[in-house]
């Protein structure tokens, strides 16, 4: 049977809650409302206003409470809602979630994981489109993940709940609604990335929201005769350069695919790391495919030019390619 | 706008392959300087240019063939102004393969000067490979060469199609020799004199003089021979210089062709030159860097086209005489037989001396036979006198 992301994310929040009694819920509208993106729909009713708590239009307090409940052993989640309003609780995030550890000489640990959906796509134009995932991975003392299948919308909330320090788990806003046959739902590493397709020609790096584009891309780079690799990072950081690298020594040519912009991306800095670890291996320059340097646009049309689409990953892998 | 042609790489070549250019559009040259390297059906010649300018355009693309007297490129005079930019510029790099004119990129001068691009990989792969990358031609983004490319190099290397191999180069130089020595025994007509050169005198001032010196530094009796030859030459001019035309051209300098057997078969006579001027020590030197490059198919330009009378030593194969063909369209070929202990009568006494056999064939539209023994003779007297040789 089909499982969705959303109820994916909506099982591992449940299960969580269940297995764990130290595990609490909070954020705007995920107790009465079920969830902005309906991810915790029923689970006031099941686990009581106690541990799914609906919390004011206040994003530095309720992170900060989130991190107060962590340092006296609890195991919250909190739910930012999007990407775009975590900026109010960055201070939080950088300065004391990420940092007590290394502030107070290992005393304190902050064992808290924020969630927040991330991505354009929806119309939501500039304010409410962001892809800030890089920013975040830029913090050490914060892991960062993005689970790109439905099997790691499950798998990853319950191995970030498990680590003794912040994990932030960005889910694609475009992923929600997609879906997939998976097994039992299990627990999944978020330490790795993953090969998502095997192939001999490219290798095709992405992570989140553009893993599904990439996805098509290469099915259509297959039938021009281009064999692709995609390379779902998963986990932003720490960036799991093994994979990466091993898969461009392979095909000798990477695109990489980010739906931040360019400048100081994600894609930026995995460039930067196949240059230093694979340089002697690749046989033509790095190709990257991230969102048009501008405010997200509101208008459909231009939203879409302005984000990677499977026909600019096409584009950016067969120019890797000369007049073959 | 000065006209750098194909040379004619002597009288067999019609025409000649560019297998290098080694200036590129802008570069001064200087005059006798080694500018491109041409593939005869005797050897890969680096061509000198005898003017001095700047390169202006590269006209002829690497791997092409062409006549002799083809502009291969042209040059600007010191002091010259271009009057318009070049159109089409020829890539200075060695290509394999040589590019069809079409693909002859149509850029800017100032553009085609650009480091070649090689993919990283490419460029390890090709190094551990052992092929030459600037040889190669990129089909990668922006043309450049990538993995694909140099396994492709790599492969067609075992079997290469643009580079003659040593089977080819063996055919053609039949052929070219075929139609040299054809010309020559058909057009010239060849007198033939022989004369004793006793070699005693000769032989032991050389035996003298190599034991105060190394190895290295020693002289053969080959460079003797070669100067005596040129010294006589220098007094009868009618052995040194060239027929065309219907007439004698006689030739200012002394450049003495050296025939050189070639391992694999065939043979070059390229030339030393001004050995008339050269001290001994100089001439053997030019003569062991001349037998290495000719056998290494490495010869320059001037070398091939300009002796002006050619030397033959079959004595070391063990041969008493040896009448040669003339090399056309010189006039003259002085051969050289084995040296070895004859019993001679000197001063009317009978004694146990080395001799060889001098011969001359000389061309009779150019000489007649009584000057050929009187230039026999003055070699012959030459060589009685090493101590005139040495100077």
């Amino acid at each position: 049977m089909k499982t969705s992301y959303r109820t994916a994310v909506h099982d591992a929040l449940r299960d969580a809650l269940r297995n764990d009694p130290r595990v609490v819920l909070m954020g705007e509208d995920v107790g009465r409302y079920g969830g902005t993106y309906a991810a915790s729909k029923g689970l006031l009713e099941e686990f009581g206003p106690e541990r799914v708590r609906d919390t004011p239009l206040s994003e530095l307090g309720f992170v900060g409470v989130g991190i107060g409940a962590a340092l006296n052993g609890l195991r919250p989640i909190v739910e930012v809602m999007t990407v775009n309003f975590s900026l109010l609780a960055l201070d939080q995030i950088v300065n004391t979630a990420a940092a007590l550890r290394h502030m107070s000489g290992g005393q304190f640990s902050v064992p808290l994981v924020v969630r927040m959906a991330t991505g354009a796509g929806r119309q939501l134009a500039a304010q409410h489109s962001h892809s800030l995932e890089p920013w975040y991975a830029h913090i050490p003392g914060i892991k960062v993940v993005a689970p790109a299948t439905v099997a790691d919308a499950y798998g990853m909330l319950g191995t970030a709940l498990s680590e003794p320090d912040p994990v932030v788990i960005f889910e694609h806003v475009q992923l929600y609604n997609t879906s997939a046959d998976i097994d039992a739902p299990a627990p999944m590493d978020i330490s790795h990335a993953a090969i998502r397709r095997s192939g001999s020609d490219v290798t095709v790096i992405a992570y989140g929201g553009c893993l599904p584009k990439a996805r098509d891309a290469a099915n259509e780079l297959s039938l021009a005769g281009i064999d692709c690799e995609v390379v779902d990072l998963r986990v932003l950081r720490p960036l799991d350069d093994d994979t990466i690298l091993e898969s461009v020594r392979k095909t000798h040519r990477a695109v990489i695919v980010d739906e931040a912009w360019r400048s100081g991306s994600l894609a930026a800095e995995v460039s930067a790391r196949i240059v230093e670890g694979a340089f002697f291996d690749l046989d033509a320059p790095i190709a990257r495919v991230c969102s048009a340097e501008v405010p997200i646009p509101y208008a459909k049309h231009l939203e879409q030019a302005a984000l990677p689409q499977p026909d600019k990953i096409v584009a950016a892998a067969q120019s890797l390619f000369g007049d073959r | 706008m000065i006209e750098f042609k194909m040379p004619a790489l002597g009288a067999d070549m019609d025409a000649g392959t560019l297998d290098e250019w080694l200036v590129k559009p802008g570069d001064k040259v200087t005059r006798g300087q080694v500018v491109a390297v041409v593939e005869t059906t005797k050897a890969a010649v680096e061509v000198e240019c005898w003017h001095e300018g700047t390169v202006y355009e590269l006209l002829v693309p690497l791997g092409e063939t062409v006549e002799v007297g083809t502009v291969l490129a042209t040059l600007l005079a010191p002091g010259e102004k271009a009057k318009k930019p070049p159109k089409v510029s020829v890539k200075p790099t060695a290509a394999a393969a040589a590019p069809p004119p079409a693909t002859v990129p149509t850029v800017a001068p100032a553009a085609a000067h650009r480091r070649r691009w090689v993919s990283p990989a490419a460029r390890r792969l090709a190094a551990s490979l052992g092929v030459d990358v600037e040889a190669v031609s990129g089909t990668g983004p922006q043309g450049a060469v990538t993995i694909s490319d140099v396994e492709h190099a790599a492969a067609s290397a075992e079997k290469p199609k643009t580079k003659p191999t040593a089977a080819d180069r063996a055919t053609q130089m039949r052929r070219s020799i075929a139609a040299a020595m054809s010309r020559s025994k058909r057009e010239i007509p060849h007198y033939y004199l022989a004369d004793e050169v006793v070699m005693e005198n000769a032989l032991t001032w050389l035996t003298t003089r190599n034991a105060e010196r190394s190895i290295t530094e020693r002289v053969l009796p080959a460079v003797l021979q070669l100067k005596a030859v040129a010294l006589a030459a220098q007094r009868f001019g009618e052995f040194n210089g060239f027929w065309r035309g219907d007439a004698f051209e006689p030739a200012a300098a002394v450049h003495v062709g050296v025939a050189i057997s070639l391992r694999g078969g065939g043979l070059v006579a390229p030339a030393i030159h001004d050995v008339a001027d050269k001290k001994l020590d100089e001439l053997m030197s030019d003569l062991t860097d001349l037998v290495a490059r000719a056998r290494a198919f490495s010869l320059r330009s001037s070398e091939m086209s300009d002796p002006t009378i050619t030397v033959t030593n079959l004595g070391d194969i063990g041969v008493d005489t040896v009448f040669g063909v003339i090399y056309p369209p010189q006039v003259a070929l002085v051969g050289f037989g084995k040296p070895a202990q004859r019993v001679c009568v000197i001063d009317g006494g009978i004694r146990v001396v080395t001799t060889l056999q001098a011969t001359l064939a000389a061309d009779h539209r150019a000489s007649d036979g009584h000057r050929g023994a009187l230039f026999l003779a003055a070699i012959n007297e030459l060589l009685q006198q090493p101590d005139v040789l040495e100077k």
